[in-house]
């Protein structure tokens, strides 16, 4: 590769005294080196190089040079702002929301600014600066010749041969039963990543007389806690509070109406399009709040038109109809938690839910 | 040329250990063709990079823990809140790691970048053909790599236990919970139990930052080895054909060329960082299954999984005492399955079809394969429909038209919009055809009217150069004949499969024919396109 065709080392003074190959005059003592090859040494006989490729230098010099001024400039760019990066490191302190602020606009901005002169700087030298160059590579067919394949073929054969594997059966097929139950192992392994789920989604937390809690204030709800019809509160087992696998299940919303909005059964079991009747207290109605859907929170409700919305798919119950599905990819109301006073006069459940919240699931009775 | 002593040593010491010199030589001088459409797989690839040295930091300090902590850190609102430790440690990297939201903000927009490109990327070659053989395994990667990337992408933002990214996660169970038969099992084992538990993040965590990303490294490897291996493809123009690569070589014009396409990537991604803010986790607050963000959306790449669950009508059945939910199935798993099945089986199916088993190392112009443009088309405004509805709370309150109403024109959209787009993609790509035939046949227009000697006005036409003809030229015909088309078919062409394939073959060929590759244009106007039987469009 190099334009000398018989690079040397011309460290020591003896070869330093040679002539170079092309004739070049005895180099004085202090003046560059005439040459040296990229792989150095013992280049006695080195063929000629092939005829070259790349031209080494553009065509427009006048504006390579210019070029070359605006590279820099960018490089330079680059070099203050990691300067700058540097500093805001040091300058800007954390810990608070404004800190934050200003030292991840100093951060960004330095560093944005070092790859953007990096880039720009490199893209203008390969474009401006390198001559233009179109080289064309030949493309072999992928496929190889018929020679190798062959020769591959018969490589093939003769190892398959030698290593009696097709001519004895019974080490072939013992090796087959041997893997067998190895593979199985690593299955088996991952058998304790979690319990299987027997009755675990059918039921929740809520027993008879367990107190509804307002879910932020982890106060107990009397019917007189609604200012006025209309309003709905999220409500969670007492003792569950932080307890996020029962709240998953058990979170519950109770919703205030007015005498007459909701359609009522006497029935003692859910009915399409109704509120059991027994299991309200003073028209207060509760519904699990976790969307059959998917199991979001089923968490907006709009007081005008009684309307539960899951925010994640748009999901919509009516609440004075039983929570009915009226629009949405959910396919089964939101269930009704059955609801009383104890004796102090605070919400409690009645019993548990009698089908399964949430998500639907295979097993599912 | 001089080469410095250090290099030369090195060099030297190299190469007396590996008898490189042969090998890096073809290595340097090897040709990259050139073309603003190939920098989009490099994006991805430096948006992959990106990745790995930000994760890594973020690595440093974040612990993929739900063990609930009592917060006393820097973030005063959240004092004496409980939350976990996962959620606790991301706000310690905004807040008290220098340069911590910085990162964490290049992380989060370089995973964007990154299934961007890819789509960009798979959308390119798609639409040029470069997955025709002998590309084939590559582009299977491709779509493997994409699958991975939206899991990694959920995985990744669901780790800081934020309230946004619990619903995403919840969501990820629910579905799970869909599947019919194996899908409770499914999410008692991925979940350690019931969801939420206690083991969730630890175990999205390691997937994110060691297995999956493995599998990226492999893949993204397989990828480049076999890229490199095949050579690149190139966009038709002289001189360019299937045995040659015609570009500028490795080292130095690509070398420097990919460096800086390197690091404009990541200063787009530091700009964005610096200037836009993305996933504020301390402005969602801790998770709690019991609480939601109204109006809250996922990352883009996951929306048109959202609008495909959105658009669901309320559809389940029940199936042997069994509730087979496919108002989730359906969409959440059955539809994506759908979009990378019928992706990663093109190739063969088109292969099938046109019995084509050629190499293709010039890549085709859109307009050049018009029923493959139209399919891709169409199963793009598909995707689009889904993602749009994806977003259809943000709609309906931009346009002030009801949530329902988007929802229901949305589930007629999901089947007219991509068969409008079919007809219409169809329909432009053979008038740019004919356009392009014409400017073959009678070069181009100069604008020039002359008065021929019998009074009748012509206009002077100028031929092509060669290198625009090459360009438009359409060297291949699209499909090879099936056999079906002569007098006596084969007997496989006279069965049912056999006349399928070949009504198939007659669509996917459809093209405006070439009629030889034109005499070039002529300049006297002597046949310029002014006959009733040209079409007297000139």
């Amino acid at each position: 590769m190099s334009d000398s065709p018989a690079g040397r080392w011309p460290g020591d003074d003896q070869t330093a005294d040679d002539q170079t190959a092309d004739g070049a005059p005895r180099r004085v003592v202090g003046t560059p080196p005439p040459g040296r090859s990229l792989l150095g040494d013992g280049a006695a006989d080195v063929p000629a190089a092939p005829p070259r490729e790349l031209p080494s230098d553009p065509e427009d010099l006048p504006s390579a040079k210019r070029a070359e001024r605006v590279v820099a400039a960018c490089f330079m760019v680059a070099f203050l702002a990691g300067l700058a990066f540097i500093v805001a490191y040091f300058v800007f302190p954390v810990h608070t929301l404004d800190g934050v602020a200003r030292s991840n606009l100093g951060l960004g901005l330095s560093m944005s600014l070092v790859f953007l002169g990096l880039a720009a700087g490199t893209t203008i030298w390969v474009r401006r600066l390198m001559p233009d160059v179109e080289l064309t590579e030949a493309r072999k067919p992928l496929r190889s010749s018929e020679e190798d394949r062959a020769a591959f073929e018969q490589t093939f054969e003769e190892g398959a041969d030698a290593s009696q594997f097709v001519k004895r059966p019974l080490i072939r097929r013992t090796l087959i039963a041997a893997s067998l139950p190895a593979l199985a192992a690593p299955i088996l392994l991952l058998r304790d990543l979690g319990p299987l789920p027997r009755k675990d989604l059918t039921f929740t937390v809520w027993r008879p007389g367990l107190r509804l809690l307002k879910a932020d204030a982890n106060t107990p709800v009397t019917p007189g806690s609604f200012s006025s019809p209309g309003s709905m509160i999220t409500v969670v087992p007492d003792g569950y509070q932080d307890k996020f696998d029962a709240l998953a299940k058990a979170a519950v919303i109770i919703i205030k109406f007015a005498p007459g909005q909701v359609e009522y059964t006497n029935a003692d079991h859910p009915v399409p399009g109704k509120v059991v009747a027994n299991w309200t207290v003073d028209n207060i109605v509760a519904y699990s709040k976790i969307c059959t859907h998917v199991g979001c929170p089923a968490a907006l409700y709009e007081q005008t038109t009684h309307h539960i919305l899951c925010p994640c798919h748009q999901s919509t119950f009516d609440a004075t109809r039983g929570a009915a599905v009226i629009f949405g990819p959910a396919t089964r109301p939101l269930p009704q938690l059955p609801m009383t006073v104890d004796a102090k006069g605070f919400l409690v459940a009645r019993h548990d839910f009698t089908e399964p919240v949430g998500p639907s699931y295979w097993e599912r009775p | 040329m001089t080469t410095s002593r250090a290099i030369a040593g090195t060099g030297n010491w190299l190469d007396e250990r590996f008898r490189g010199a042969k090998g890096m030589r073809t290595f340097f001088r090897k040709i990259f063709p050139d073309h603003w459409t190939f920098l989009l797989g490099e994006i991805a690839l430096y948006s992959f990079v990106i990745l790995l040295l930000s994760g890594t930091f973020l690595a440093l300090w974040f612990k993929p823990s739900m063990t609930e902590i009592v917060y006393h850190g820097s973030y005063i609102k959240f004092h004496n809140m409980r939350m976990s430790e996962a959620y606790a440690s991301t706000l310690n990297i905004s807040f008290d790691v220098r340069g911590g939201l910085l990162v964490r903000q290049i992380h989060h927009w370089a995973a964007d970048l990154f299934v961007g490109a890819i789509l960009a990327h798979m959308l390119r070659i798609f639409f040029t053909g470069a997955y025709r053989k002998p590309r084939e395994v590559n582009w299977l990667i491709g779509v493997t790599l994409l699958t991975l990337a939206l899991i990694e992408g959920l995985f990744g933002y669901s780790l800081p236990d934020d309230l946004l990214s619990g619903a995403g996660l919840r969501i990820t169970q629910g579905v799970l919970q869909s599947v019919p038969i194996v899908g409770t099992y499914a999410s008692f084992f991925l979940f350690g139990g019931q969801y939420p538990g206690q083991l969730i993040i630890p175990r999205m965590y390691i997937m994110h930052v060691l297995l999956i990303p493995g599998l990226f490294l492999a893949l993204i490897g397989a990828h480049l080895f076999i890229m490199f291996h095949q050579k690149h493809t190139q966009v038709p123009g002289k001189g360019r054909t299937n045995t040659n690569v015609v570009g500028a070589p490795m080292y130095p014009y690509f070398m420097a060329k990919t460096g800086a396409f390197f690091l404009f990537t990541f200063a787009a991604v530091a700009i964005a960082a610096t200037f836009v803010q993305i996933n504020p986790i301390w402005i969602y607050g801790p998770y709690n299954p019991i609480a939601i963000s109204s109006g809250s959306q996922p990352d883009f790449y996951m929306g048109f999984l959202e609008g495909s669950l959105r658009i669901m009508p309320a559809w389940q059945w029940v199936v042997f005492g069994h509730t087979f939910a496919f108002n989730v199935f359906g969409p959440a798993l059955l539809i994506p399955g759908f979009i990378f099945t019928s992706a990663a089986v093109w190739p063969f199916i088109e292969q099938w079809i046109t019995g084509d088993k050629r190499e293709h190392h010039v890549i085709e112009r859109p307009r050049n394969a018009p029923t493959r443009t139209a399919l891709g088309m169409a199963m793009v405004a598909f995707y689009g429909v889904l993602w749009l509805e994806g977003a259809n709370d943000v709609l309906s309150q931009h346009l002030d038209v009801s949530l329902y109403t988007i929802t229901e024109i949305a589930r007629w959209s999901i089947f007219v919009v991509p068969i409008i787009t079919y007809i219409i993609t169809k329909r432009i790509c053979l008038g740019l055809q004919h356009k392009d035939q014409h400017l073959l046949e009678h070069g181009v227009e100069t604008g020039i009217i002359v008065q021929r000697p019998s009074g009748e006005f012509v206009e002077i036409t100028r031929p092509l150069s060669e290198e625009a003809r090459a360009k438009i030229v359409r060297p291949e015909p699209l499909a090879l004949p099936s056999g079906a088309e002569e007098p006596v078919p084969p007997p496989a062409m006279r069965r049912t499969v056999g006349r399928v394939k070949a009504r198939l073959n007659k669509v996917l060929a459809e093209s405006v024919p070439m009629n030889g590759h034109g005499n070039g244009a002529h300049p006297d106007g002597e046949h310029a396109a002014i006959g009733p039987g040209d079409g007297g469009d000139s």
